[in-house]
């Protein structure tokens, strides 16, 4: 299958019509999971055919409803132009690949709650806000489709409907929305002082008459906004009561996906290829990036709820996608890139996996497990091979991304950032050594001994994620690299030479 | 002065908004705040289509049989943002209330310093 | 004499409404089908026909219009909506990209029939978003039994 301008489009309109079919053909016994497992595989491959298909530095473009032809009408831009060049085929396949293996987990774990073609139905409805996200050329489009991912975000936290998943997606969406509100008024001050949306035509005139005054005040209501999605450390306080409260697969595809297909990705393609990339953006990341990987990392050790201590985890290793980010080298950003993908995919696996033990012993207490590893062996092993990727062991995965952002600190003469990216790696493996040791060695209680192993798409999800994890670490190697991160890290600098 | 005077009441509606957000206690009121702030966007999205003197944006004709050009029309496109902004303020605002009515159902109030389970 | 109307409002309100209520509902067709001509279109039209409906709920009464427009009704056209606004969509593929104006030449500006696809997307979006706004109403008035549980 050849990937073309005009099947840009797909990766909104397949998930988008999975959503409404299974709303309308609910009834029919098992719809639901087939039309959800079916619209991520279809995307998913889609996805990795058009990292193949594009060279380094080339860009599809695709103008909706074919305004305007191949050339610009009045000199400008007319419509909404879809555009995919090397960063959006990356992330594609980021999100796409997570989508698809919490869609197979799903058809197991979701038994327990009673609808499940509700929970389809808004699952693919995120996926498909994602995928806009990603794919869209124009800034108030890219403001739609965020909202569409956020609402079924805050539907999907509340899914289980008890006390505590109500409250949380209460203050989550009290936020998201405050969130969302400071982007609009950002893309209202930019379109008022360019006069066109679309963010090639606004990095040309940005670029022909330099900043305007009012600049500075955009800047700031972009990184409160996109910083609350993306669970920056000011803008945090969401993310530890929603994360958990969630269903686990959800819990996965938010903290896996959400935060940085909304967030990180948001901020990296708005302040790269937009405004080009100014020094105070540069030093103000640092920063952010710095401060949230301390903050996550230190109230990690403190929490004795699996879940949440998951959760903070998340925001210390955002903290480290920004700080590479922030730097601004091409291998910086090739190793927060990298770091993105592999914090996607195990981050993942040790939410499914701690929504395994929540299936089988129905607690997510760490004070009252323990010695699970006897009872259940595939998930003791795949949570013990995302643990030591997320503590950065060699070889797997983890290790080489950190790696790289480190020397590519040092390389840039930050010093201070690369010690205290090294001392936050070390309290990393504090934390994770207190889930591993909390909940899968140690004797097994009674009240566990007859627990099983979890049923079989579970599992079939857990070993996927976790050979990923071992061979993620072949994506270091030049040849492979050039090909894939490679890509996304050019089409990201071409903005900022520009 | 009396071109601002409209921006300045943007200003004021989204503080209010804010104020309503941060400082009350009420779920139904912190839900009113965040009503009020899309609003005030709203309202200031419109106002930066406006041009002095301009005519609404559909094609018609003069007293003189000619036809209005489009130089002397409003600029239509915030019109059709705000149009799509509005629904997605309809959209999060049932969504909360709906959250909210469920809330009462199983805390019995509807004070959000009485809704303290997550903590840590 | 307030005991004689069963359930929903007072006679006047009834009778009132029967006679306004299919008025209202042509007003709001009206303002869908000229969507390209004037003002409003799909999102305003479909409003409005969602009133008419919560108007005729609000008037007779829970027990009485529940049996003819249902919840699982409501969700059905919603979602035939949105299913029909995407077939759309995909079908302008087929002739040059995404959302193309197929049907284009019919017609020239200013009659009802021109302007190729776009009246279709405008019934579709009144589908969705009448049966949206009602399938809300009717969500939250049944949310009303809770009883609040004292901790």
């Amino acid at each position: 299958m050849m990937i073309t301008e005009s099947t840009i489009p797909l990766f909104v309109a397949i998930p988008l019509a999975g959503a409404f079919l299974t709303a309308m053909l609910k009834r029919v016994k098992g719809i639901p999971d087939t039309l959800g497992v079916m619209s991520t595989i279809c995307t998913f491959v889609m996805s990795v055919f058009a990292v193949m298909r594009l060279d380094i530095g080339e860009r599809l473009l695709s103008n909706i409803g074919f305004w305007g032809g191949f050339s610009e009408v009045f000199g400008k831009i007319v419509g909404i132009q879809l555009v995919m060049d090397g960063l959006t085929s990356f992330m594609l396949v980021v999100v796409n690949l997570v989508a698809f293996i919490v869609a197979i987990y799903s058809v197991n774990y979701m038994t327990r709650y009673t609808a499940k073609w509700q929970f389809y139905s808004l699952f693919l409805l995120m996926v498909a806000g994602m995928n806009g996200v990603i794919i869209t050329g124009d800034l108030f489009n890219l403001f739609v489709f965020l909202e569409i991912a956020s609402l079924a975000s805050y539907a999907l936290v509340a899914f289980g409907t008890g006390k505590r998943e109500l409250e949380a997606s209460f203050k989550y969406a009290v936020m998201g929305g405050v969130g969302s509100l400071l982007i609009l008024l950002g893309i209202i001050f930019l379109y008022s002082n360019t006069g066109t949306l679309n963010m090639g035509d606004m990095a040309v005139i940005l670029s022909e008459q330099g900043m305007p005054s009012i600049i500075y005040l955009v800047f700031g209501l972009f990184l409160m906004g996109f910083g609350l999605k993306a669970a920056l450390v000011p803008f945090h306080a969401w993310l530890p009561d929603a994360h958990p409260s969630a269903p686990a697969p959800i819990s996965a595809m938010l903290s896996g996906v959400l935060i940085k297909a909304l967030g990180v990705y948001a901020i990296c393609r708005i302040f790269f290829n937009v405004f080009g990339f100014p020094e105070q953006i540069s030093s103000l990341l640092m920063t952010l990036g710095a401060i949230s990987m301390g903050v996550g990392a230190l109230v990690a050790l403190r929490q004795w709820d699996m879940k949440r201590l998951l959760a903070y985890s998340s925001i210390s290793q955002v903290g480290y996608i920004m700080l590479g980010i922030g730097i601004g080298t091409p291998l910086a950003i090739a190793g927060a890139l990298f770091h993105l993908f592999n914090h996607s995919i195990f981050k993942s696996l040790l939410f499914l996996d701690s929504g395994a033990v929540e299936y089988a012993t129905h607690t997510r207490d760490l004070k009252q497990m323990g010695g699970l590893s006897k009872r259940m062996p595939i998930t003791s092993t795949t949570t013990l091979i995302g643990a030591m990727s997320l503590a950065g062991i060699p070889p797997f995965a983890g290790f080489w991304s950190k790696l790289l952002i480190i020397v590519a600190a040092v390389q840039a003469n930050h010093f201070g950032y690369a010690i205290w990216a090294v001392i936050i790696s070390i309290i990393t493996i504090g934390y994770v050594l207190k889930i591993t040791r909390f909940a899968f060695l140690g004797t097994l209680r009674k009240r566990f001994s007859d627990i099983r192993e979890v049923p079989a798409f579970m599992r079939i999800s857990l070993i996927v994620l976790a050979l990923i994890c071992i061979f993620g670490g072949l994506l270091i190697l030049p040849a492979i690299r050039g090909g894939f991160i490679g890509q996304a890290v050019s089409a990201l600098l071409m903005g900022k030479g520009a | 002065m009396d071109a601002h005077m409209p921006y300045l009441l943007c200003t004021i509606l989204f503080c209010i908004g804010i104020y309503g957000i941060l400082a009350k206690r009420n779920i139904i009121k912190i839900i009113l705040g965040i009503v009020i702030a899309e609003y005030a966007v709203n309202l200031f999205l419109i106002l930066v289509a406006y041009k002095a003197g301009g005519r609404a944006p559909i094609f018609d004709t003069l007293e003189n049989g000619q036809l209005i050009q489009p130089s002397a029309m409003v600029d239509p496109l915030p019109h059709a943002l705000v149009l799509t902004s509005i629904v997605i303020g309809l959209a999060t605002t049932a969504f909360m209330i709906a959250l909210a009515i469920r809330l009462y159902g199983k805390y019995g109030t509807f004070d959000i310093t009485r809704m303290r389970e997550l903590r840590g | 004499m307030s005991k004689e109307h069963g359930d929903g409002m007072s006679v006047i309100v009834k009778t009132v409404t029967r006679l306004t209520v299919g008025l209202i509902f042509l007003y709001g067709i009206y303002i869908v089908l000229h969507g390209h001509l004037t003002p409003g279109g799909g999102f305003a039209g479909g409003v409005i026909i969602a009133l008419s409906f919560i108007n005729l709920e609000l008037a007779f009464g829970k027990r009485t219009s529940g049996k003819i427009f249902s919840k699982s009704a409501t969700s059905l056209v919603e979602s035939f909506g949105a299913v029909m606004f995407l077939a759309i969509a995909l079908l302008g593929l087929q002739w040059g990209g995404f959302f193309t104006n197929f049907l284009h030449p019919d017609g020239d500006p200013g009659m009802l029939v021109s302007a190729g696809t776009i009246p279709l997307s405008n019934i579709a979006i009144s589908l969705k978003v009448g049966a949206g706004i009602f399938g809300i109403f009717l969500t939250l008035i049944v949310l009303q039994k809770f009883e609040s549980e004292k901790k």
